[in-house]
């Protein structure tokens, strides 16, 4: 596990600390009747060599971190110096290549998951109320989404959602635009890949909540009928409180899944509106012939600090639950 | 207990059955829709003119005589060869599974019977490991795996899913071994069996259905796996779902969306026979973390 975990952090932090050899160069001098003319050339054999030598590349320190395509620290103290509002300089912050993508992932992960929080409870709360014939059904139909490959449910949706798709025809009709489709409104994508991860993380929320409706005690709910409480009220105050462990855990897996989102970008060939961080990664790993480790390594360090971040309430919480479990002895362990 | 009150129609109920068949609707139109749609010809499938020729097939029946054809399966399969994707994909997916479940059961018991608290970390690395974007490992692997010259091949991906899955299935087989009661080997022990017998004869015949569980969603994780596939495999090892990705590209060139819509829908399949006769363990499998915490 060592192995596989640690190595890898190790790796791209000192893959992320070169950066790609520059190309050799020559310069020859050709002289003809007309006089000489200099000329430059790659040394092709000279720049494998080097590449050879030396497959990280040349040492640049802490440089890549610094520059334009990740933190870019001289452009935004330039945005900061040069605007005069600060939704100018937000702006200005927001066209550079790692901002941009942290402003789509983060946006992404902080309107997917409250909307699949809310709308996995109410679902699950119907299906709770549902005949028990028909709740199998129910949670087959709903499995589907979430256990589809995502970039096969996407693909799925992308071509419902795109111009000539049925559901995209359809949006120009109801908006008389023939010219409105995916692929030239930034918003109907951003939108787009939203309701894509809603779709496709909401059967994991539902059953989560479905699961923890079974526990909810009878006696609690029936004392509160008695004491007058209506159908939402017992929702409210007794339902959910019960629930609250499971909010926090399936909070934490997906916000852990919304941050990677990258697949649907593939799918839906959305990379001119919308960047996620997983994407301009393996866009620098893709970069053909020459991939550039250091960038995504460099990219990638700053994103495992991110999420370690995000995560350390949920984590600093599982640790206080783990050592007070262990109290009460060796059963409740777990 | 369905008392008179229970089943009295509220608006909230209302609210909540709309809810439910809403959701069903949206969940489940896109895979019917693409379904239906993948026996048609593009014209039909992706038709601007009329939604309605993507279900009666309008074009379908002009071009090629009958409202149903299998050319989209014919072009995915045979011109695109498809097979051999979908053969590196069970290569990839058997052995990722055989090899996390060996591990896993026998590192889950063994965890499982130590009595040291290693239960947190497990659950500390397997949430590591679903946190972090599998791109960010990959972009650790790779300049070694071509260094080694071991990039491009079946093994080596196979490595790293294991690798990527295996703290999940520790962790998922470890509680599970913890529910066995320890008394069933011990006694087993007590009667002369050594540690390996009685695992072999007491534990093995009833960990099925947890085993089951773990190893359905290793199958998972292998089988819809994009970022290692992609990043890891060379052209002639890819497996489907870069396969598909990358067919993507030249169909919509070629105007053979059909090909990949063919694909996509083979590629539903197994899951959704997988989904049939596995739900009760794949529900369970899901629940299982949150409930016990």
């Amino acid at each position: 596990m060592i192995l596989f975990i640690a190595l890898p952090i190790v790796s791209i932090f000192v893959q992320s600390l070169f950066i790609q050899h520059e190309q050799v160069l020559v310069v020859a001098e050709s002289c003809g009747p007309f006089g000489c003319k200099e000329s430059t050339a790659i040394d092709l054999e000279a720049t494998e060599q080097l590449r050879k030598e030396a497959p990280l590349g040349k040492f640049n320190g802490l440089g890549t971190y610094a520059n334009r395509s990740h933190l870019a620290f001289d452009e935004i103290g330039e945005a900061w110096a040069n605007t005069d509002t600060f939704g100018e300089f937000v702006n200005e912050v927001g066209d550079l290549p790692f901002y941009d993508a942290l402003k789509f992932t983060l946006s992404y992960t902080f309107i997917v998951t409250p909307l699949v929080l809310i709308l996995g409870m109410a679902v699950a709360v119907g299906v709770n109320n549902l005949p028990r014939v028909l709740r199998g059904v129910a949670i087959f139909v709903s499995l589907l989404p979430f256990l589809v490959t995502p970039l096969v449910g996407s693909l799925i949706l992308f071509w419902m959602v795109d111009g000539d798709g049925v559901i995209g025809a359809s949006i120009q009709y109801i908006f008389n635009d023939p010219n409105l489709s995916l692929k030239a409104s930034t918003a109907l994508m951003w939108f787009m890949l939203m309701v894509y991860g809603v779709w496709h993380t909401l059967p994991f929320s539902f059953i989560t909540f479905y699961a923890g409706l079974q526990t909810v005690p009878i006696d609690t709910l029936e004392s509160a009928q008695i004491d007058g409480a209506s159908n939402w009220q017992r929702l409210i105050y007794v339902v959910v409180p019960h629930l609250m462990p499971l909010v926090t855990f399936v909070t934490l897996m997906l916000i852990m899944d919304n941050l990677r989102v990258f697949e649907p970008i593939v799918s839906f060939s959305a990379e001119a509106h919308a960047r996620s961080i997983s994407w301009i990664i393996f866009n620098d790993l893709r970069e053909s012939g020459n991939p550039l480790y250091g960038s995504a390594g460099a990219t990638s360090l700053i994103t495992i600090f991110l999420v370690v971040i995000l995560m350390m309430p949920v984590l600093i919480r599982t640790w206080h639950d783990f050592t007070r479990n262990s109290h009460l002895g060796p059963e409740h362990g777990d | 207990m369905a008392t008179k009150a229970n089943s009295r129609m509220t608006p909230l109920k209302l609210f909540s059955y709309t809810m439910v068949a809403l959701w069903l609707i949206i969940a489940a139109f896109p895979f019917l829709w693409t379904f239906w749609g993948s026996f048609k010809v593009q014209a039909d499938f992706l038709s601007k003119a009329d939604w309605m020729n993507a279900i009666s097939g309008t074009n379908t029946i002009a071009q090629t005589g009958s409202a149903f054809t299998g050319q989209g399966y014919y072009g995915a399969w045979i011109d695109e060869e498809f097979w051999f994707n979908f053969k590196n994909t069970s290569i990839v997916v058997f052995f990722t599974v055989v090899i996390s479940l060996t591990f896993g059961t026998l590192g889950g018991y063994a965890l499982a019977r130590s009595g040291f608290r290693y239960a947190f970390w497990i659950l500390m690395a397997a949430l590591v490991f679903r946190a972090m974007p599998h791109i960010t490992l990959v972009s650790g692997y790779l300049v070694w795996f071509f260094e080694w010259n071991v990039w491009g091949i079946l093994p080596t991906t196979i490595i790293v899913l294991v690798a990527i899955n295996q703290p999940f299935t520790l962790w998922m087989l470890h509680s599970f071994f913890k529910n066995i009661p320890k008394d069933m080997d011990e006694s087993a022990m007590v009667d002369g069996c050594t540690r390996f017998q009685a695992f072999w004869h007491v534990i093995v015949p009833v960990m099925w259905p947890g085993v089951i569980t773990t190893g359905l969603f290793s199958f998972l994780l292998a089988y819809n796996d994009f970022t290692v596939t992609v990043m890891l495999l060379s052209e002639e090892n890819e497996t489907i779902i870069p396969a598909i990705n990358s067919f993507m590209g030249t169909t919509q060139i070629e105007g053979k969306v059909m090909n990949a819509v063919a694909a996509v829908v083979s590629t539903t399949a197994p899951l959704f026979v997988l989904i049939l006769f596995f739900q009760r363990q794949i529900v369970s499998g899901l629940t299982a973390g949150a409930v016990k915490g």
